[in-house]
């Protein structure tokens, strides 16, 4: 398992450019399989466009303890884009005025930002109704510096969505890295120890699933049966909800499928999943991403690609909900990801 | 026209059947997809036979659809390869039993 990020490797994947000639071209190109576009504008949804922002999404920067197998933002410890404290203060202004109910913290591991704990002090004070931070798990147990972040999350009643591949130690390893298993059950039993994922708790803890390798995630409910059953037996683990997710072809997974030849079996599940219902849903309607330099985009995918939004407005600082309301959404062929089966999102499934 | 008899990527074409007898062949993947659904068996358990039996009919398109399906539903490689020794157990047992029908066949003929 590589222990570097694309860009450390100076794979050619570390450049969006040629990630989009990959997506666009071959089995679309040829015509074999139909364009994302074509296939929305089919049911009148071409151009997709936004409805009420309900998500603001703030990628607060790369760096990560872990370099997983399937990551799409290509994160790892050598990753040094970082937001700053004056990016986070303009996340700030805009989280206090914003319609947004949901406010979702990522990374990378964001607890690595040197200014984390400030930020989310500071938006913890906003008022926000749903404050989310995706916890990879492992940085609680990476260093002592990160053991009271159970603590921390419950003081701000912050809502942990936390990374969990498998409720088997091999099959999230292989994908995470050895040790991953062992480090996330602790953490996640350190979390259990405050208070979160109790069934009664108002401290939520959910888990997201992503399949570790070139298929589709399965039901997400049936999954989530799964895992609570083997946590519970096995480690006396509970959590509330499980999110399973689709993994999207871009960066290191978009790497993997090539490598090791499943890239357009790959495309070929996910437009023979694709799903029209779920088009109604897609979280890129709801949602606005912020990249770690401030830079805006319809999802965290496109923030990966660099498909920023397309508005005139495309800078955190100088946001305007109306403005960036008023715009048509980017998509290209890894957008059949989030439209395969019941769809996906940063929540999970988008239909029943 | 293709020289081998089996190529992967026919798979994917296993749906354009419908195409010759619609009719049939909707009744048949109607069928099919309610086999498969949760029911007294959960969609889990049905996965696992349909692995095994894939290997016991000698389907590579089955082993090859079903195996992806096991990961879809988050079933682990060692409940994959005991539900092949299922199914081989059986195959193998059924093979052997009928060494009852050769032996009585061998007696009966014998002086
Ligand atoms: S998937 Fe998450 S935990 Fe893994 S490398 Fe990427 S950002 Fe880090
Ligand atoms: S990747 Fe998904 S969320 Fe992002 S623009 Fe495409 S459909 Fe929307």
């Amino acid at each position: 398992m590589a222990t570097k990020s694309l860009k450390a490797r100076h794979n050619r994947l570390a450049e969006n450019n040629t990630q989009l000639d990959i997506l666009n071209g071959g089995v679309f190109a040829d015509g074999e399989l139909p364009y994302f576009k074509d296939k929305i504008e089919n049911i009148g949804k071409f151009p997709l466009r936004p409805k009420k922002l309900e998500i603001l999404q703030i990628n607060v920067g790369y760096m990560c303890n872990q370099v997983c197998a399937h990551c799409h933002v290509d994160a790892g410890p050598d990753r040094k884009e970082i937001m700053t404290r004056e990016t986070m203060r303009q996340c700030l202004e805009v989280i206090k005025n914003t319609g947004a109910h949901t406010l979702d913290l990522t990374g990378g591991a964001p607890e690595m930002n040197p200014d984390f704990r400030w930020f989310v002090e500071e938006a913890a004070q906003a008022g926000i109704e749903d404050f989310i931070i995706r916890s990879n798990l492992t940085i609680i147990r990476a260093n002592k510096k990160y053991y009271d972040l159970p603590e921390f999350f419950k003081k701000h009643n912050v809502h942990v969505i936390s990374s969990m591949p498998h409720y088997t130690r091999g099959k999230t390893d292989k994908q995470r890295g050895n040790g991953v298993f062992d480090k996330s059950i602790t953490a996640l039993q350190d979390l259990n120890a405050v208070g979160y994922g109790m069934p009664d708790s108002s401290l939520r803890l959910d888990l997201v699933y992503n399949p570790s390798g070139a298929y589709l995630p399965g039901n997400q409910t049936a999954m989530e049966r799964d895992f609570k059953k083997a946590l519970i037996e096995d480690f006396d683990i509970r959590f509330h909800n499980l999110f399973a997710i689709t993994n999207l072809p871009i960066a290191r997974f978009l790497d993997y499928l090539i490598a090791s030849e499943n890239y357009e079996d790959y495309m070929y599940a996910l437009v023979e999943a694709y799903n029209p219902a779920a088009v109604e849903n897609l979280m890129c309607t709801n949602t606005i991403s912020v990249g770690w330099d401030g830079w805006l985009y319809d999802c965290d995918f496109n923030q990966m690609l660099d498909l920023k939004v397309a508005s005139k407005v495309k800078h955190i600082k100088d946001y305007n909900e109306d403005v960036l309301n008023d715009r048509n959404i980017v998509v290209s062929q890894h957008c059949y990801g989030c439209t395969a089966g019941a769809g996906s999102s940063c929540q999970g499934s988008v239909t029943e | 026209m293709a020289n081998n008899y089996y190529d992967a990527a026919d798979l994917r074409k296993f749906g354009k059947i419908t195409e010759w007898s619609e009719e049939l062949g909707e009744k048949f993947f109607d069928y099919y997809g309610k086999v498969f659904e949760e029911g007294a068996l959960s969609a889990r358990e049905k996965s696992l036979i349909a692995l095994a039996v894939s290997h016991v009919v000698k389907c590579p398109y089955c082993i090859d659809a079903y195996t992806k399906d096991g990961l879809e539903k988050g079933i682990t490689k060692e409940e994959m390869m005991e539900a092949v020794h299922a199914g081989a157990a059986i195959e193998s047992g059924a093979t052997l039993v009928h060494g009852v029908q050769m032996m009585n066949k061998y007696n009966k003929l014998s002086m």
